[in-house]
């Protein structure tokens, strides 16, 4: 079954296979041509530039490069070195600069090239960045988005391989995103660099497009060439079912659809929902789901304790709305670095298959 | 360059404003406080950070500054508020917590913003730096003769975010002046036993701009040199680091025993306070003493009001806690 169509949620499109490139830019309004994440990125950008001078990019890598990740392909050429800035290795900086930038109008979208880098920069997020509309009572702004890159599964070890998602969804102030597909990825940029807030918009290594490093076919989905917003705090259900609720974002969503192909056959009806933002957190499209099914699982390859995955099913417990099945269950990473060795990290990442299993159990398991 | 009569007085005003302010502040922050000290009593709880002795490095630098130029200070930010502008009143209902306070009571006095006059400060060393060069690129690329000047202590030139900001600044060659007060303390960590350098306006050097040492605490002298830095970042020459000898009267904190300090140093830092001196030096360079008197009894009714205005202003409610975490709208 195809299952592109439903997790990209534009209907209109029927295709069985699914190439890694993009086709050329149409014109036309039904999208036809599919982008990888990361080119979605590098058109939803460069549409933001074009309708707004204010918006600026800078970060390692990111001018004649197009981006170690290719977020930023095409910039350099189109708009100019002033407009798109690679900067020293130097992230306190830069992303210092970025929220000095946004205080006096600018709308500066700059890239921490791997989440991981957060630790020699986290002063200007979490202290500048996060604060500076409430220290200023409302009167100073910060819209300001900072993209970086998740996840492992490719042999990178513990310092290039982090999700870090609770990290940042703690901290008030922050807005966080993740994309599943590039029609998403596009929809999110282009509500993120609008937002007068700073959001940190993650997007997944597994899912980015990029020639030297896997990708899910599936990320790569139709993408129009309009310019169209995906809200920030409203999860998509990307597969309706009736019996147990599987909550993802980013990598998990594809492996939350994998999983409910396979369940389908024994007759599990499984509902998928993809997050899409992590903070603001949409409690409410999780509750509407698991008080539909009865039961929730939820996928998080970020480190399991103090983890998203725990923040989700605390929400739903501690709502009093949802009558639960079974217990809730979280599908996640140990509380352990992320190892080099492929025989140590893959067998311990989240995996379709092991969510098959945990929502087999949902159905043995009695409260 | 020596500042003309008007700049003068008004540099002395903005310091006897300053001090006055202090001065406000000392007995209103110990209310609740005595016998027994504990920081959180009070109608003004937390840190306090004073300014006495630091008036000159503010009023030199911002004499030069109009309210579209931006201001990053530090953790110790009443005199430079005060010399940028920033709306007295608001700014003392801040710092007592009230409703009517630049941030509604949700910063305190280490987290002064004043869009107005594009001035704000913040608690973390060097923290200021990163933000000045970003607003100095918006600047330079508005292609207007706004610049950028961040304040730092001098313990903030061990930070890694110095080096990386006054790197960034320097290979953009963005219009930001680096001003570092120069206190000799960093806390209680005299400057000799944190810092490699005796001087650290050489470290400009390493990021190939100009770094200038002001010695003396002279408001004159540190106009000249500010003045100079700031005509080169309008001419769009970039960046300059100024570092200005001056002194801190006052403990760090409110509270601070001070005991790291050799004996006699405040004592002998007292009587070299840069204010009297400056009153000194005009009235032998020809200003009348009764002028000067008229500076400090308007800075007197100044602040007065402004604490009048604060003691009055409204308490904030916990609901309120819940507003401006984020901002409203799409930009």
């Amino acid at each position: 079954m195809n299952v592109s169509a439903s997790i990209s949620k534009v209907a209109d499109v029927k295709h069985t296979e699914l190439t890694a490139q993009g086709a050329p830019v149409a014109q036309d309004a039904v999208p036809r041509r599919r982008l990888t994440i990361a080119k979605a990125i590098s058109e939803g950008l460069a549409q933001e530039m074009e309708r707004d001078p204010r918006v600026l990019v800078m970060g390692e890598d990111i001018g004649r490069l197009g981006g170690v990740f290719g977020t930023t392909q095409g910039l350099l050429a189109r708009f100019g070195s002033e407009r798109v800035r690679d900067t020293p290795i130097s992230e306190t900086a830069f992303i210092g600069a970025a929220v000095g930038l946004a205080a006096a109008g600018m709308r500066p979208v700059v890239e921490l090239m791997f989440v991981d880098f957060f630790g020699v920069c986290m002063d200007a997020i979490y202290n500048l960045a996060a604060k500076q509309s409430y220290f200023s009572g409302g009167r100073v702004a910060c819209p300001m988005v900072l993209m970086t890159s998740v996840g492992g599964g490719y042999g990178d070890a513990g310092q290039h391989s982090q999700c870090l998602y609770a990290s940042f969804a703690h901290l008030p102030g922050l807005k966080v995103v993740i994309p599943s597909n590039s029609h998403d990825a596009k929809g999110l940029m282009i509500a993120a660099i609008r937002d007068p807030n700073p959001v940190v918009f993650m997007y997944h290594k597994a899912l980015q497009g990029m020639g030297w490093l896997g990708t899910v076919q599936r990320s790569i989905v139709p993408v129009s060439d309009s310019d169209y917003v995906v809200p920030i705090g409203t999860a998509a259900t990307v597969r309706e079912g009736r019996d147990v609720t599987v909550v993802a974002w980013g990598l998990g969503v594809h492996q939350a659809v994998e999983c409910a192909d396979i369940l389908s056959k024994e007759g599990i009806d499984v509902e998928v929902l993809d997050l899409r933002t992590l903070a603001p957190l949409d409690r409410d499209a999780i509750l509407q789901s698991v008080q539909k099914t009865g039961r929730l699982v939820v996928v998080d390859d970020d480190y399991r304790s103090c983890g998203l995955a725990a923040e989700i099913i605390a929400s739903v417990c501690e709502s009093g709305r949802a009558a639960l099945s079974s217990p809730p269950c979280r599908v996640t990473f140990p509380d352990i670095p992320v190892p080099f060795a492929p025989q140590m990290e893959r067998p311990l990442l989240p995996s379709a298959a092991k969510l098959v299993e945990a929502v087999r159990a949902q159905f043995l398991s009695q409260p | 360059m020596r500042p003309e009569r008007e700049r003068r007085l008004w540099m002395y005003s903005m310091m006897v404003k300053s001090r006055a302010y202090e001065q406000a502040i000392k007995p209103a922050y110990l209310e609740g406080k005595q016998p027994v000290f504990n920081m959180a009593n009070g109608p003004i709880p937390g840190e306090m950070h004073l300014s006495d002795g630091q008036e000159p490095c503010a009023v030199g630098v911002c004499a030069h500054l109009g309210p579209r130029d931006t201001v990053t200070a530090t953790h110790r930010p009443h005199h430079i508020a005060i010399a940028k502008g920033v709306n007295l009143r608001a700014m003392t209902a801040e710092i007592f917590g009230r409703r009517s306070g630049l941030a509604g009571g949700r910063g305190g006095h280490m987290h002064l913003f004043d869009p107005l006059v594009s001035f704000c400060c913040s608690g973390i060393i060097a923290q200021g730096m990163g933000p000045a060069v970003g607003a100095a690129l918006a600047a330079k690329l508005a292609g207007d003769t706004r610049v950028a000047v961040s304040f730092i202590g001098e313990g903030a030139a061990n930070q890694g975010a110095f080096h990386e900001a006054l790197n960034l600044a320097a290979v953009w060659s963005v219009p930001a002046v680096f001003v570092i007060e120069d206190n000799a303390y960093g806390i209680s960590v005299a400057k000799r036993e944190s810092t490699a350098v005796e001087r650290n306006a050489v470290r400009a050097h390493s990021y190939n701009i100009p770094g200038v040492f002001v010695p003396g605490n002279d408001p004159d002298a540190i106009y000249d040199a500010a003045g100079d830095a700031i005509a080169r970042a309008r001419r769009g020459e970039g960046p300059t680091l100024l570092e200005i000898e001056t002194c801190r009267l006052e403990g760090h904190f409110m509270g601070d025993a001070e005991q790291y300090r050799p004996q006699g140093e405040v004592e002998n830092l007292k009587s070299n306070d840069p204010i009297p001196r400056y009153r000194q030096q005009l009235i032998s360079d020809g200003f009348a003493t009764a002028e000067l008197d008229v500076l400090e009894q308007s800075a007197a009714r100044d602040v007065s009001d402004a604490f009048a205005f604060a003691r009055s202003a409204e308490l904030p409610t916990v609901e309120e806690a819940f507003h401006h975490v984020f901002a409203a709208g799409s930009v």
